[in-house]
């Protein structure tokens, strides 16, 4: 079975560390924040200008002047801080974040990702995109491995227009968690019940799969 | 107006030389932290032609949105736009041009106009579209595109407090791109909740220093929520 949403970010979130400072993105990204493992403290860096962003507020801590990279009110947790975009984007592009998390259209095996534009449909803008990407060094990808209609979004070569040109090294799609290295992308992982010949199938990009694939294991939490 | 005293009696006087053609800079992301008084004056008096630089342009009917309805921009430069119909419809007809710029990039351009530095080198937007046509250096073995600086006729910044010189703090993440865009207006005009004297804010807690801000004025504002969530 392909991972749920929540699974994916269930996935995701076994990578945080204690002490990590970290962006997610907009979509399954964010649901990462639900599933920080015990015992682990990380602080959640949001572009607008906000390190240490909270829970959404009550009706009573409602305010218009707090909000996250998306838009929406949230709270600041204690030990927060705020400042400007300019101070914002100096910690991500001088390499402050520790790990990045966000969506994708296209991933290809040099590492190369397509997340901001589609031609001919209406283009609304990259946001942060660009910058998260060119900045961190440690950035998680979410999303599917194929198309609806079964086509790899894993290539050996981005067709859409780029966001970053080489610099994604980790992506988790629904299917499989890989890296990429070296012009290739190697499975390390797949999903529960998914087999290593489906992944291959649907991956259009330079494939290594080693011996053994481990299956990704969820427990009940 | 005597001294350092920066304040306006009027928002007519706040934007007072603001012509058809000029570079307006704005603060706020999405709706918040957005001088909506300021961008209403703009609106009334009815200049067009303009340039306008804001991480976003507003929701129909408010904030930059308002400034669509009589198409008084004639281009944009933001990060991420289209949250409102009108928006789409200009940019489907060619009536606006759009310059997407990275938001970090948007931010680092009117920093640096402000400071001084003509083009800055950054890694953001290269091998992409944005980076087309763009010098490219490499630096530490890294591919870098050159960016310019923006500086701007007018910048429109909302703060939470200043004293009468001009002095601006802001308020939780209305800061945003309000502290850059102060320091790159020719003319710089910040509208705020509140104005004290000068000695009642503590001086290492300003954000904007007064040296960056020529007019002030007290406003009210509606501050209206682009997206409510709230925690059950």
């Amino acid at each position: 079975m392909a991972l749920t949403r929540e699974q994916m970010a269930r996935r995701v979130a076994r990578e945080l560390e204690d002490g990590f400072y970290v962006n997610l993105g907009i979509g399954i990204p964010t649901l990462v924040a639900n599933y920080i493992p015990d015992g682990i403290d990380v602080m959640l860096q949001s572009e607008n200008g906000l390190l240490g962003m909270g829970r959404y507020p009550t009706d009573d801590e409602l305010d218009p002047d707090m909000i996250n990279a998306g838009k929406e009110t949230v709270t600041a947790r204690p030990g927060a801080a705020i400042f400007s975009s300019a101070e914002s984007f100096a910690m991500i592009r001088g390499g402050h974040v520790d790990l990045t998390v966000l969506g994708a259209f296209e991933i290809d095996q040099e590492g190369n990702i397509a997340s901001w534009m589609i031609p001919g449909k209406l283009i609304k803008g990259m946001g942060g995109a660009m910058d998260l990407v060119a900045g961190a060094e440690n950035i998680i990808c979410t999303m599917t491995h194929a198309s609806k209609h079964g086509e790899s979004k894993l290539l050996e070569k981005c067709a859409l227009p780029l966001t970053g040109a080489g610099c994604i090294n980790r992506v988790l799609t629904d299917l499989a968690y890989l890296e990429i290295k070296d012009g290739a992308f190697i499975l390390k992982e797949r999903a529960p019940g998914v087999s290593v010949e489906e992944i291959v199938e649907k991956t259009a990009g330079k494939l290594i799969v080693p011996d053994h694939v481990p299956e990704m294991t969820f427990v009940d939490e | 107006m005597a001294g350092f005293d920066k304040r306006v009696a009027s928002y007519q006087e706040a934007m007072e030389g603001i012509e058809s053609g000029m570079t307006v800079l704005a603060g706020g992301f999405g709706l918040c932290g957005i001088p909506e008084n300021l961008i209403a004056e703009i609106k009334r008096r009815g200049v067009d032609n303009l340039t306008v630089v804001s991480n976003n342009c507003g929701v129909d009917g408010f904030g930059l949105g308002i400034l669509l309805e009589d198409r008084q921009i004639r281009k944009i430069l933001a990060s991420y736009v289209g949250e409102n119909a009108l928006f789409e419809r200009q940019m489907l007809n060619d009536e606006i041009e759009v310059v997407l710029t990275p938001q970090g990039t948007l931010a680092e351009k009117m920093r640096a106009g402000g400071a001084g530095i003509p083009a800055f080198y950054t890694a953001t937007g290269y091998g992409t579209p944005i980076g087309e046509g763009k010098e490219v250096r490499e630096f530490n073995g890294r591919h870098c595109i050159l960016e310019e600086a923006i500086i701007g006729d007018f910048a429109i910044v909302k703060g939470w407090k200043a004293d009468r010189y001009g002095n601006v703090m802001y308020r939780h993440t209305a800061q945003n791109f309000n502290p850059m865009a102060a320091t790159a207006g020719k003319i710089t005009v910040v509208e705020v909740e509140e104005i004290v004297e000068p000695g009642e804010l503590e001086p290492s807690q300003i954000h904007t220093p007064g040296i960056y801000v020529d007019r002030i004025i007290q406003g009210t504002f509606e501050k209206r929520i682009e997206k409510r969530t709230v925690h059950s």
